[in-house]
């Protein structure tokens, strides 16, 4: 998986999560919280779909990892790839 | 009905999840009934918390996407106009908060700024901190508000809807209530509380979830500190890794072996209520009653507390579920109107059978009365004349169908109780307020819980 088809996962999930968001413009780099109305109960059930979906465990303390689209790139593609692996 | 949200939000967690019921309806408290071939709602005057599509951050929208329910499924059509009214003084409001605010400028002048800074207070108050400790919502409006009229006219509506405490109450459950009945509003599905019970069923169900009816817990039984095993009023007993009780926390504490703290008589709440109900052969605007709900007090204070007598008449809520704007103009068959005042629960539950059915008469006849001097003169014509059917329900009905002790309507307050409770771990509970807000505290407790289940 690369960085790109993960940060469209998430998208998808996002989209799910919340339906009522535009996400046609969201900016990699920026944190998801500016750009979105997203709060924390919102983030955990990114996490537990991330779990549902691809049996990926977000531990509690790594959280800070799903700021943006680019650092949950970063931090979720490795994984990805060793569950595929 | 909280369970149900709470039930969708595990089962979204892949938990299997099974809601007991010992009621042969869903619902609890906000529930419904058939009678005759009529349809009636049991609790629900509004659904609270009503802001309109594209408004984020409220805790609609928040529901809606916690629970994955697309709004429209909901149905809601939004109130026409609601009152609260006090000797010689009236304050409108709809869904539009800019009413509220001129009416209070308008009746209220000398008392307007106050108000602002008080509003500027609320609307950045963390009201869903949960660490918070007690304060008194009361001592915190005299800072901004010295008439206490106006702060009572604040007050009512938001204890009618959501105050377990009397006279006062903790303030950030005052934030969430204000915030619920005035800076967000009022709004209720066409075929009112059955619609959105009906969803949820649907949704859990989908999900995976299992319900029981007609199927009660007798006890909670614990093994090695931690809760395993739910003894049923049949006698079957289950077993769970993991309990979540919905049904209060008292009423939760006495079904436990291991009895523990908070079970005495002083945790349970003290506010009942009485409701009366008439079906009318006209609309309730053809008699030129046009409001959605009527907050009253007749009294020189607002007293919200457990009455001496069986009813307390002074204040009380009317609701008129016609009176809102239905998509299509489409009217509810026939008109409703119901008034609901405080009631003593022991009071009612000591009468013998054959003084039970007389004081219910008696009292809906009072309170209906009551009501109507709130409502323009019917012209030519008496209530009776107009009423084709009456029902009337008392702290007894209450505490037959949902359980709750003493007849309660809310367990708002006991949400800290919990958290700090030493059984936290082992299960947690749901707590009930009317309006939304039953449905969205179940989610937040199960994200707070979550870790524990995961």
């Amino acid at each position: 998986m690369t960085k790109e088809e993960c940060r469209q996962l998430v998208l998808r999930i996002i989209a799910d999560i919340a339906p009522d968001e535009d996400l046609s413009d969201v900016k990699k780099e920026v944190p998801l919280r500016e750009q979105l109305e997203l709060d924390s109960m919102d983030f955990l059930d990114i996490v537990m779909e991330i779990r549902k979906k691809y049996g990926i465990e977000v531990p509690e303390d790594e959280y800070s990892q799903l700021e943006s689209l680019e650092s949950i790139a970063e931090y979720l593609t490795p994984k990805f790839n060793s569950v595929k692996a | 009905m909280s369970g149900l949200a709470a039930g969708i939000r595990l089962a979204l967690f892949n938990q299997n999840v099974l809601i007991l019921e010992r009621h042969n309806v869903t619902g609890g408290l906000n529930s419904f009934y058939s009678f005759e071939g009529r349809k009636f709602d049991v609790g629900l005057h509004a659904v609270t918390n009503y802001v309109r599509p594209g408004v984020k951050g409220t805790p609609l929208g928040k529901l809606f996407r916690q629970l994955r329910i697309d709004r429209d499924e909901f149905d809601l059509s939004e109130q026409m106009r609601s009152r609260v009214v006090f000797p010689g003084v009236e304050l409108h409001f709809n869904n539009n908060f800019e009413l509220f605010e001129s009416e209070v400028a308008r009746v209220f002048p000398r008392q307007i700024d106050g108000f602002q800074s008080f509003l500027k207070m609320i609307r950045g108050y963390n009201e869903l901190d949960l660490n918070q400790p007690f304060q008194s919502a009361k001592k915190i409006t005299a800072q901004y508000i010295s008439d206490p009229i106006l702060e009572e006219m604040i007050y009512c509506p938001i204890m009618y809807y959501g105050s377990a405490c009397e006279n006062d109450m903790d303030f950030s459950q005052f934030v969430i209530m204000f915030k619920s009945l005035f800076l967000e509003g009022f709004a209720r599905p066409y075929d009112g509380v059955r619609k959105i019970i009906r969803v949820l069923i649907k949704k859990y169900r989908t999900l995976g979830g299992l319900r029981k009816m007609k199927c009660g817990v007798k006890q909670i039984i614990s093994h090695e500190g931690r809760v395993k095993e739910l003894l049923l009023d049949n006698g079957v007993s289950i077993t769970a890794n993991h309990v979540l009780s919905s049904i209060g926390l008292v009423e939760t504490l006495r079904l436990c072996d291991d009895k523990k703290k908070d079970t005495q008589e002083s945790n349970i709440g003290r506010l009942s209520f009485v409701e009366t109900i008439n079906i009318l052969k006209k609309q309730p605007r053809e008699l030129g009653w046009e409001d959605t709900i009527v907050f009253f007090n007749d009294w020189n204070r607002f007293d919200y507390s457990e009455p001496n007598e069986l009813v307390d008449p002074r204040s009380g809520v009317i609701c008129m579920p016609n009176n809102y704007l239905y998509a299509d103009d489409k009217e509810l068959e026939e008109g409703v109107f119901r008034v609901t005042s405080l009631a003593n629960f022991k009071l009612w539950t000591m009468l013998p059978q054959e003084e039970y059915q007389e004081q219910k008469n008696l009292w809906h006849k009072e309170l209906t009365n009551k009501g109507m001097t709130f409502l323009s003169p019917l012209e030519n014509q008496s209530l009776e004349e107009l009423t084709v059917y009456v029902d009337i329900f008392t702290p007894r009905t209450i505490k037959k169908y949902t359980g709750h002790l003493g007849g309660g309507q809310f367990m708002a307050h006991q949400i800290k109780v919990e958290m700090d409770s030493h059984i936290w771990r082992t299960y947690t509970f749901v707590v009930l307020i009317r309006g939304f807000s039953a449905l969205l505290a179940p989610c937040l407790v199960v994200s707070q819980w979550r870790i524990y289940i995961s």
